[in-house]
């Protein structure tokens, strides 16, 4: 049976009810249990019956003994009472005496306290008094910051009693002593060789002592400019030392000058402006400030120009000056949280952009330089090489001209990239890198090599003592390179190295602000053409000077019959050969019209010769060769020059054989002298047309000759062609 | 003047015969008048064409003189006097030696009227022209093989004034000559092969000045600048023209290589100096229009700084279908270019009207 306390079936408890009690026990229990039950409880009862009265008997012997106790307490209180009377008696008589003294003693008490009071004041006085001494002592010792308090302790006593003579004298002397103090401290200000806490000590206590603060500042930045201009001078003489690391140079800026400047910086803040803040002194903080930020700007301004002047002067590694200029930006950052009122940044931002612009200028110049040695070494082997049937040497000339300097371009690029390396901390600033990239990199570096390349070699056309000839040739084959492939790539390469595109948003943009790739491959295309068309030209007029001479020195009109082809005619149709055989070596052969066969050559040749044989007189042949000239199409003698063999070669050739007509014209021929012409002219003839893309151009050339000769003759039979053939055969 | 004729639709002249001198009629400043001479082997063939321009009927209308001894290598007129004219002719009869006259035109057609004829046998057989000294009627001068011989034509009989002889290695020629306008004294340039000489005639062979090899090959002609001390203008079978200080002679003020061929004649225009007309046998005809080295430059500080940019050539004429080896510009209309090509075909070429403008504002 679980029983709750608190039940009405608990038996123990106090709420326990039992007629509830029993009537549970019948219900639930049979009569076994009930009669258990009972006998159970009974036994209880005579267990707690027996209890009782044990305690009963024990608590009756304690009640005896309480009752006599109080029975003895009752004789104790009448002998206290009787005590308590004679002692309130004995309290009034104490009292009374007590009265008696007080009244008596009231008289002196007024004169003790007078003469304490006099006591202090006169220990007072003589601290007062033995001041100026303390204060001696003191300042020989060199406890100047006691020195102050004692000083500032008294003067308050004495301002106070200034007007009486002693104290005045006191006063007098200590102040002087105090003004020495303060000699002393300036002094402290103005000596280079301080420690910077002891110069703060010393500007604190000069404050203590309310000297003006705007003068004490003045003083203070005075000082420390002499630091300053101190450091400044070692790194002015650095500059000049060209051996110097530049990592060093930026070192030793960073541990002499900046420390310092953010020593005077932070004690500045310290001494002045907090204190002035502090006291609520806005125009004299302001003021205070004011002076600061002139100092720093000043001393700022010059170091970055020293700065700004040795990295003007000392070439160097562009990975050892990015991390130089780094360490640098970095530095002046951290001043810059320092010393909030001026972010000097943006100066060294411009150092280094001109940093930039000079490194790329400089690889610029070793480029051209570079450029300018291939060249001279180039057209150096050209002079010393006779031959130049040397099959590798063209092309070797032009690789050095071309994928070398694009090679050296790259490794530039390559370098120049160190300066936007994420890793560097001014590569962030956006404005730098377009800067670097597109304006320094792309268009000065790049593009502008690229102009240099086309001026240069079209500065070859005037240049004195002329170049031997070929250079001509292997510079437009390498600006015809560049025009192709090389500009493109260039560019290409820039773009992605730098990302270009990136500072450009749109299209349009991007072509009003960049040279374009078109640009610049046409610029190369008509330096190409330039130096062609020169090529032609020297080469022309170097055969037209051997046809001219030949024609010049001849007596045509007592000229004897002709046996062979004068030697003049052989060796300019060597001298052709070879010229094509060279610009064989560079260029692609190039268009030519269909050729007539052999034998319709021959035939044509015959009929010219016939038509002015039979015709005999010179007013015929003029008739013919004008009505030969009307019904051939008018060919453009000097039309431009293409990048092909064929074209090249016969730009040479239609000018040497226009010098022949214009010599011819010149003199006045006998009837052999026509024939040794007519001879000539066969064999070139023979000769030419395989060089030429149009052979009717010789044709007509050679014809114009012919008539022309003929038109200068005094006697103008012509020979039998069979004849003229068979001379020419011979050789 | 008539405007009819433009740049592109030049005034069109043909002599028959073959030609290779032209000049310009100097005395006449009130009509367009040009001389030209033929070349024709056949010795009595040969003609001088006076060709005047007739401004009301904008037509050319010649005037044909004979020239009965010889074909005609060069031609010069007095700038004096309408009627004088010199010619350098050879002739098949005389072993085509080459000898110079002065001559008189006559009021018509016919033969010229012969003056004299310079007696120049014994200084050579290769003469190349026989000038007027552009102030003293007096005076002439001509160049013969290695030789300068100035002559007095003053007096009825014509005297020797000087000779100046040019010496060297492998017997140097002159190639042409011409009195310098630019000096008040008696001062005759020459060119052979590769050099500018000028001759002071007062001291026989004393050279005054010279440029030294400033072409590669020989020089064909050259003329001075005549409103502008010591600038001259040469030109030669190195295709280039080349613009001269004289006072610096190593180095051209201005270089062109506009021509593909042989330059053969080079006009300075006399009145608006920085137009140059240049004939070569490339067959073609340029107007060049170089500002900055010309007379106006030197009054005009802005035209000299934008100079170099406005060089450039303001007309080309192409209509000769031959070697064009003379070029004069007109005495009466300085706007006019009259060029003669071998094929006997004058052209008389106007600056274009657009140049015009730009030049005179």
């Amino acid at each position: 049976m679980d029983i709750k306390p608190g039940d009405p079936y608990d038996i123990d408890g106090a709420c326990f009810n039992a007629e509830m009690y029993v009537k549970k026990v019948l219900k639930e229990s049979n009569l076994k249990q009930v009669i258990d039950h009972e006998r159970e409880i009974h036994q209880d009862i005579q267990s707690l019956h027996s209890d009782m009265q044990t305690l009963v008997y024990e608590n009756y012997n304690k009640f005896i003994l309480a009752t006599d106790t109080i029975g003895k307490m009752k004789n104790d209180f009448k002998s206290l009472e009787e005590d308590m009377e004679s002692l309130l008696f004995k309290m009034d008589e104490i009292t009374n005496t007590s009265e008696i003294i007080t009244s008596s003693l009231h008289a002196n008490r007024d004169e003790i306290s007078k003469l304490s009071e006099t006591h202090t004041l006169l220990k007072r006085l003589e601290f007062v008094y033995t001041l100026p001494t303390t204060l001696n002592k003191l300042l020989i010792k060199g406890d100047y910051a006691q020195v102050v308090q004692e000083y500032l302790h008294a003067q308050r006593v004495l301002t106070q009693y200034g007007n009486q003579e002693s104290l005045k004298g006191i006063l007098n002397d200590c102040n002087k002593i105090v003004n020495e103090l303060k000699k002393i401290l300036y002094s402290h200000l103005r000596d280079k060789d301080i420690t910077g806490k002891e110069l703060t000590k010393s500007v604190n206590l000069l404050l203590q002592l309310d000297e003006p603060v705007l003068s004490l500042c003045k003083e203070f930045l005075l000082h420390s400019k002499k630091c300053l201009l101190e450091s400044l001078n070692v790194l002015q003489l650095q500059v000049e030392d060209i051996n110097q690391d530049m990592i060093e140079f930026i070192d030793l800026g960073s541990d002499t000058f900046l420390s310092q400047l953010c020593l005077v910086i932070a004690s500045f803040n310290d001494m002045f402006v907090e204190n002035l803040s502090k006291n609520d002194e806005n125009e004299e903080t302001e003021i205070s400030i004011n002076q600061l930020n002139v100092f720093v700007e000043d001393n700022m301004i010059r170091y970055l120009e020293i700065v700004q002047c040795y990295i003007d002067r000392n070439t160097s590694d562009t990975a050892i000056l990015v991390r130089a200029l780094d360490r640098f930006y970095r530095k002046i950052q951290a001043i810059g949280k320092l010393f909030s009122y001026k972010d000097f940044t943006l100066n060294v931002m411009e150092i280094i952009s001109s940093a930039a612009r000079r490194q790329t200028k400089l690889h610029l110049d070793m480029l051209k330089a570079h450029f300018h040695d291939k060249l001279a070494t180039v057209r150096q082997s050209l002079v010393s090489l006779q031959k130049l049937n040397d099959n590798g040497f063209a092309t070797e000339s032009l690789a050095s001209l071309t994928s070398d300097v694009i090679e050296k371009i790259k490794g530039i690029l390559q370098d120049i990239s160190a300066f936007l390396d994420p890793k560097v901390s001014f590569s962030t600033n956006n404005a730098l890198r377009k800067t670097i990239s597109v304006d320094y990199v792309r268009e000065s570096l790049v593009v502008g090599f690229l102009h240099y390349l086309s001026s240069a070699a079209r500065s070859y056309t005037i240049c004195i003592p002329c170049p031997p000839a070929f250079l001509f040739l292997i510079m437009t084959k390498m600006c015809l390179e560049f025009q192709i492939s090389g500009v493109g790539h260039l560019l290409k390469l820039v773009d992605e190295t730098y990302e270009i595109n990136k500072y450009f948003e749109t299209k349009n943009k991007n072509s009003s602000q960049l040279s374009s790739e078109v640009e610049l491959a046409s610029d190369m295309h008509s330096a190409a053409q330039h130096l062609v068309n020169y090529y032609v030209r020297v080469e022309g007029l170097s055969i037209s000077q051997m046809l001219k001479k030949s024609v010049e020195t001849r007596d045509w009109l007592h000229s004897l019959e002709p046996r062979t082809v004068r030697a003049v005619m052989k060796r300019v149709v060597e001298e052709i050969t070879s010229v094509d055989s060279q610009v064989g070596e560079l260029f692609e052969e190039g268009l030519r019209t269909d050729r007539s066969s052999d034998s319709s050559r021959r035939t044509q040749m015959s009929r010219h010769i016939r038509a002015w044989s039979t015709g005999g007189t010179a007013t015929n042949t003029q008739t013919f060769s004008a009505i030969n000239r009307l019904f051939s199409e008018r060919i453009d003698i000097f039309s431009p020059v293409q990048f092909s063999r064929v074209s090249i070669t016969t730009g040479i050739i239609k000018i040497s054989l226009k010098t022949l007509l214009e010599c011819v014209r010149l003199r006045t021929f006998n009837r052999y002298g026509l024939q040794q012409v007519q001879v000539d002219i066969h064999y070139l003839q023979l000769y030419l047309w395989r060089f030429v893309s149009d052979e009717n151009l010789v044709h007509l050339l050679l014809d114009e000759i012919l008539s022309s000769s003929v038109h200068r003759c005094l006697n103008p039979v012509l020979m039998e062609p069979s004849v003229v053939e068979i001379i020419c055969e011979r050789g | 003047m008539s405007n009819n004729i433009m740049s592109n639709n030049p005034l069109i002249y043909g002599v028959e015969f073959q030609a290779r001198s032209l000049c310009s009629l100097h005395a006449e400043s009130d009509q367009d008048c040009f001389l030209i001479g033929t070349q024709s082997l056949i010795t009595s063939n040969n003609q001088v064409h006076l060709v005047k321009l007739q401004e009301e009927t904008n037509t050319l209308c010649p005037q044909i003189y004979e020239h009965s001894c010889g074909e005609i290598w060069s031609l010069a007129s007095s700038p004096t006097d309408k009627c004088l004219i010199t010619t350098c002719y050879a002739s098949i009869e005389r072993d085509c030696e080459k000898f110079t006259a002065l001559w008189r035109l006559p009021e018509n057609d016919g033969h010229l009227e012969n003056v004299i004829t310079f007696p120049t046998e014994k200084y050579g057989t290769d003469v190349k022209v026989t000038t007027f000294h552009p102030t003293n009627d007096a005076y002439m001068c001509s160049v013969i093989d290695n030789n300068i011989v100035m002559w007095d034509v003053g007096e009825s009989e014509v005297k020797i004034v000087c000779t100046a002889v040019l010496d060297g290695k492998g017997q140097p020629r002159f190639t042409t000559g011409k009195w310098n306008p630019q000096s008040a004294n008696l001062q005759f340039v020459t060119a052979d092969d590769c050099n500018i000489k000028a001759w002071d005639l007062r001291t026989q062979t004393k050279i005054a000045w010279s440029l030294d090899g400033v072409h590669t090959q020989i020089i064909r002609d050259f003329d001075f600048n005549p409103n502008r001390q010591y600038y001259m203008a040469t030109c030669g079978d190195d295709g280039y023209s080349k613009f001269w200080d004289i006072r610096n002679p190593r180095q051209p003020l201005i270089s062109r290589a506009d021509h593909s061929h042989w330059i053969w004649s080079l006009r300075y225009n006399p009145v608006h100096d920085e137009l140059i007309g240049t004939a070569s046998s490339d067959g073609q005809v340029l107007i060049t229009c170089l500002t900055g080295i010309s007379s106006s430059a030197v009054e005009n500080e802005d035209i000299k700084t934008k100079s170099s940019i406005e060089d450039k050539i303001i007309a080309t004429c192409d209509q000769h279908e031959d070697s064009v080896y003379c070029v004069e510009w007109s005495s009466a209309d300085s706007w006019i270019l009259a060029s003669l090509s071998y094929d006997g075909r004058l052209l008389l070429n106007k600056v274009p009207k657009d140049e015009q403008l730009r030049i005179l504002l």
